[in-house]
């Protein structure tokens, strides 16, 4: 393994007494976009939050397996070396700082970065070519916008650490679709300009148009993995996260089962 | 009407010391979410370290030592006990401050004892006239100098890195991790703050018409805290109004309370508890706070 892949190896991890990851293991080699998919309380946002080394702030911990960034360990490394090590987070439901303005919350996400003052501002140059809307609106608090330019400012936040892999937790989460499709190609230009991408998703559609491969997580453990366009493909995911029912399916599957989970996740 | 000006301008002088003390509590609490009980010991150690020192090396250079002592003080709470509970129910952790101000307290104290110790500043007991106004160098002092610390603070808060990671930090400390920001930092650089604070507050609290440094003097820091509550204990403006509300108000009911008889006497030290209680009735987040304090 060159470069700078990520490598997840054996993962555990646990929310107290709880079973949140069983021996979970993927790859995001570098320059790619690599989505997981899972619905609600599957674990993807635990995996995260693991290889960010943020578990604790949510009263979990790893209890066994590996991560590895470029060939080195970020398994034993506080939050603060992660991110100097390449690697920046977008938490799930954008958490932008609220009471912040735009800019300010721009300037927190550089605040990890390893880079002196002119990749700094390189970073600021490029957030706000990729969006330009927040440069407009540089001095208005966070709070105050829109739930698709705040998970902009929170894609934008990363992004200012510099980091080689971006991990996103469900960007698309509450989004309209014009909107989400709007953030799918950033990340499509995010990806482009050098930086890999570990997408986590319900949103299998808008994901696995994004990705070139693509893992299944089912309550803490990969059920199935390949290549997204051979999974876009198979029976079980477009059955079960695509949305797409065929005639035998239709007979037993209730509407439940069916629809979009992303639509339903707001209210659990 | 002089009276009442004289009155007016002596308790925005005190209010702006409160304001300096109530300061570094809103700065631990939103770093921290923290209250911090232990603040009179800050207090007291940065003036007892000012007042021991300035015989000998004079009291400009007593002063720094203070401040920078009471800093390291504060510091040294954080690192060596506060960081050990990390995780802990914040009404634990406020707890433990208490047992620490307990114990600060009492080896100050004891070293104190019975004695009142002067900070040797230059101002003594003169006094500036203004037309019919006169008012105390000693408070016109304590006005600029917290004047100008505060705006010092609130310009490093809204500006500088450090200012940025606090109020992320205050905001969501969770998202400020995944930012790289080290909470540990946050929370030290906090605690060194506010003692420095408490470190300037404690001169100004010690000297004319103060007659200096004594055991006693750490109750009087207490006030500060009816301030910071009432003015809202997650925030900075607040901590500031908090803090010249409760000095007016005690200015104005101690210069006044021969009128007041019927109210009995020491009104000007129960006032500022009497203010904050209206104010917490009608505002139970303080003035400009924004989390209630319910379950604290
Ligand atoms: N803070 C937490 N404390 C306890 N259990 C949690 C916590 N966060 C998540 N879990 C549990 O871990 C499992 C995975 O959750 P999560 O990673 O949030 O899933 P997803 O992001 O896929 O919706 C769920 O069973 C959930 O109940
Ligand atoms: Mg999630």
């Amino acid at each position: 393994m060159g470069g700078a892949a990520l490598e997840v190896r054996d993962l555990v991890v646990g929310y107290g007494p709880v079973r949140a990851l069983r021996a979970v293991s993927l790859e995001v080699p570098e320059g790619s976009v690599v989505t997981v998919l899972g619905g609600n309380g599957a674990g993807k946002s635990t995996l995260l939050r693991a290889i960010s080394r943020a578990l604790s702030f949510h009263g979990g911990a790893v209890t066994g397996g590996t991560v590895h960034f470029g060939g080195r360990p970020l398994h034993s490394l506080p939050p603060d070396r992660v991110v100097a090590a390449g690697v920046s987070q977008v938490p799930e439901g954008r958490q932008v700082f609220a009471r912040m303005t735009v800019d300010d919350n721009l300037r927190a996400g550089a605040l990890g970065s390893r880079g002196d003052r002119p990749a700094k501002a390189a970073a600021l140059r490029r957030v706000r070519e990729l969006f330009p809307v927040l440069a407009e609106r540089s001095g208005q608090r966070a709070g105050l916008l829109s739930g698709g330019e705040q998970q902009m400012l929170a894609v934008g936040r990363a992004l200012m650490a510099s980091p080689r892999l971006l991990l996103l937790d469900e960007p698309s989460l509450g989004l309209a679709p014009l909107m989400a499709a709007r953030i799918a190609d950033t990340i499509r230009e995010i990806n482009s300009q050098g930086t890999s991408v570990l997408l986590v998703e319900q949103n299998a559609a808008l994901a696995l148009r994004l990705a070139s491969y693509a893992y299944v997580l089912e309550v803490g453990e990969i059920t199935l993995s390949g290549p997204a366009d051979e999974l876009a493909a198979s029976d079980e995911v477009r059955r079960r996260y695509l949305g797409v029912v065929d005639e035998d399916a239709a007979a037993d599957a209730s509407q439940a089962d069916t629809t979009h989970p992303v639509l339903s996740r707001w209210e659990g | 009407m002089t009276i009442f000006i004289e009155l007016l301008l002596n308790g925005i002088s005190l209010g702006s010391v409160y304001a300096l003390i109530a300061l570094g509590f809103v700065v631990i609490f939103r770093a921290t979410e923290v209250v911090n009980f232990a603040h009179a010991s800050l207090l007291l150690a940065g003036g007892y370290i000012t007042a021991v020192l300035s015989d000998d090396i004079g009291f400009w250079l007593a002063l720094l030592t203070g401040i920078a002592g009471a800093a390291l003080v504060g510091a040294a709470i954080e690192f060596l006990v506060m960081r050990r509970y990390r995780g802990a129910d914040h009404s634990v952790l406020a707890i433990v401050t208490i047992g620490v101000d307990i114990m600060l307290v009492a080896d100050i104290g004891r070293r104190l004892g019975t004695d009142i110790l002067s900070v040797g500043d230059p101002w003594g007991d003169r006094v500036l006239t203004i037309g019919a106004v006169s008012l105390a160098q000693t408070r016109v002092a304590a006005l600029l100098a917290a004047g100008l610390l505060i705006t010092a603070f609130l310009l490093a808060f809204r500006y500088t890195s450090w200012g940025v990671a606090m109020r992320a930090a205050a905001e969501n400390a969770g998202t400020a991790a995944l930012m790289g920001i080290r909470l540990g930092r946050v929370s030290l650089g906090a605690w060194a703050v506010a003692g420095g604070l408490a470190a300037v507050a404690a001169l100004f609290l010690t000297v004319f018409p103060t007659p200096g440094l004594e055991k006693s003097t750490a109750q009087v820091a207490m006030k500060a805290f009816p301030a910071a509550i009432l003015g809202g204990l997650d925030s900075t403006t607040g901590a500031l109004v908090g803090g010249l509300i409760v000095g007016v108000t005690e200015s104005l009911a101690t210069g006044y309370q021969g009128d007041l008889t019927f109210l009995g006497r020491g009104l000007g030290e129960l006032a500022p508890y009497l203010v904050m209680v209206a104010i917490l009735l009608l505002r139970p987040a303080g003035l400009f706070g924004t989390k209630e304090l319910a379950r604290v």
